[in-house]
């Protein structure tokens, strides 16, 4: 269901197949078994600085929630597959190291929310539509995924364009209105677009901890609606005390 | 004060007469009865639907009704009354973030204070482009700004430097500049061709069909903390959970 490779300093994350890559538990935790791997190769390796692009095959990135397979036991799925998002954008958030989606395809509903739960989002120009469907579908939406809405998209008018109005967003406009952060004509130059700034940030050479930390910080309503603990002013008190013994005095 | 009347799915409540539209407990009764035989006419015959508020004259409205308030004869008095109007005004705001259908306000005239306030609580504002200003009038009258208000304000104007124009500043905003500002969504020429476009969009926006409680729903989960200052509870998870296992 999906595949992880490394280039240079990136682990790649693939959705394989040329599905719509729908979210279902399994789907969500073969992306979860990779994301724990990506977790502990970077805390082995010396290399430094990593980052993760997360892409995927065929004409979708992610159309969303596996409505077929919910409908199939309505009084139990529904919650499987909201709890198993949950989860897998709690793991996203807490990555110790950047995080970028290469949005290669189709991105609608839940889908939306596995993309803008990276720190970057690189889309495909020339095909495809970032598309909120629930209102056109009448699904409400619950508010821990709600959230990484008002997050990531601040703006009143988009927010509304996109989630009241049902818009299907083109990756130009979607780049305009900050829903994203680059069109790239091409999925593969999308992808090679996100990798090379994958490469970019790894570069930097980021302690993981600290990163996944400040961007929890960053998100702290998203992520207290999905369960995760922010460290604590100990723990980040802790955490400074150690990185300013590692550093040169000329770099303070 | 408030006139409403149907056209096939668009609901059009009309502020009516020549004057300043100021809202005093009447205009406000009389705004929330027709908000509540929307819902009631809805609520009968679900589908997709849509409103439209305009106004007649040269104002959209220029905001609560402080000569009747400072006629109370002392300050804490008038005070009294102006509380009272802020409080009646309140329930309104809640009215629209939670009503069942995409809603347009067209603004075909001067909104200041609680007008501005009653034009933003749409989700689209259309102004006509020849004459009018969008206006927050209270730091030059000396008046606080309720608690909602700022959270109203918050909520619908993103960009930090145009709060603070509208807010600390109390700039009047021609409608060029609250588009450009992103304030309102469009400015079309004279009052009657912003009705015109307020309805076309409305139109539209009702042959969408959505489901006007998960409209309603998603309204508020996309501005909780503008809901939560007019006392708008949010949907739980169960609740949702229901609704989303009923369109499976």
């Amino acid at each position: 269901m999906c595949t992880l490779e490394k280039r240079g300093r990136v682990y790649l994350l693939t959705l394989t197949g040329t599905d719509e890559h729908r979210l279902n538990p399994m789907l969500l935790d073969a992306v979860r078994s990779a994301l724990a791997r990506v977790r502990s190769e970077a805390a082995a390796s010396s290399d430094g600085g990593a980052a993760l692009v997360t892409a995927a095959e065929g004409k979708f990135f992610s159309n969303g929630f596996d409505l077929a397979w919910a409908r199939a036991s309505p009084s139990l799925r529904p919650g499987l597959m909201t709890a198993a998002l949950h989860r897998t954008l709690a793991d996203l958030l807490s990555l110790p190291m950047p995080t970028i989606a290469a949005v290669t395809g189709h991105v609608s509903a839940a889908g939306c929310f596995l993309a803008l739960s990276h720190d970057y989002v690189v889309m495909r120009a020339d095909r495809g539509f970032f598309y909120m469907s629930e209102v056109d579908i009448g699904l409400p939406i619950v508010d821990s995924l709600m959230s990484v809405m008002r997050a990531k998209i601040p703006d009143p008018r988009t927010r509304r364009d996109v989630l009241l109005r049902g818009k299907k967003v083109t990756a130009a406009e979607a780049e305009a209105r900050g829903i994203v952060d680059r069109a790239v004509v091409g999925a593969r130059e999308a992808v090679e677009a996100a990798i090379a700034m994958g490469e970019e940030l790894a570069a930097r050479n980021w302690d993981g901890e600290v990163y996944a930390s400040i961007r929890k910080g960053l998100f702290k309503e998203v992520c207290k609606g999905l369960g995760l603990e922010e460290a604590s002013g100990e723990e980040a008190a802790a955490a400074a005390a150690a990185a300013l013994t590692k550093q040169p005095s000329s770099k303070l | 004060m408030f006139a409403l009347e149907r056209r096939d799915r668009v609901f059009v409540l009309t502020i009516t007469g020549d004057g300043e539209h100021r809202l005093n407990a009447d205009a406000i009764a009389s705004l929330r009865s027709s908000l509540a035989e929307i819902r009631s006419q809805v609520a009968a015959a679900p589908g997709g639907y849509a409103l439209v508020t305009a106004a007649e004259g040269r104002f959209f409205s220029n905001g609560f009704d402080l000569a009747w308030a400072n006629a109370a004869g002392t300050p804490s008095a008038s005070r009294q009354r102006l509380s009272s109007l802020v409080a009646l005004f309140r329930p309104v705001v809640a009215d629209l973030l939670s009503l069942p259908m995409p809603t347009v306000a067209a603004v075909t005239g001067h909104a200041a204070a609680a007008g501005f306030m009653l034009a933003i609580s749409h989700d689209y504002a259309v102004m006509r482009g020849d004459r009018g200003v969008l206006y927050m009038s209270e730091l030059d009258i000396g008046l606080p700004f309720p608690d909602y208000f700022m959270s109203l304000m918050r909520a619908k104007i993103a960009d930090i430097r145009t709060l603070r124009d509208v807010t600390l500043r109390a700039k009047k905003f021609s409608a060029a500049e609250a588009e450009a500002r992103g304030i309102v969504d469009s400015v079309h020429g004279s009052a009657a061709e912003t009705v015109e476009a307020a309805l076309r969009m409305a139109k539209e926006l009702a042959a969408r069909n959505w489901d006007g409680g998960v409209y309603a729903t998603i309204r508020m989960g996309a501005f909780p903390e503008a809901c939560a200052a007019v006392g708008l509870e949010e949907e739980g998870d169960e609740e949702k959970g229901k609704t989303f296992v009923s369109k499976l």
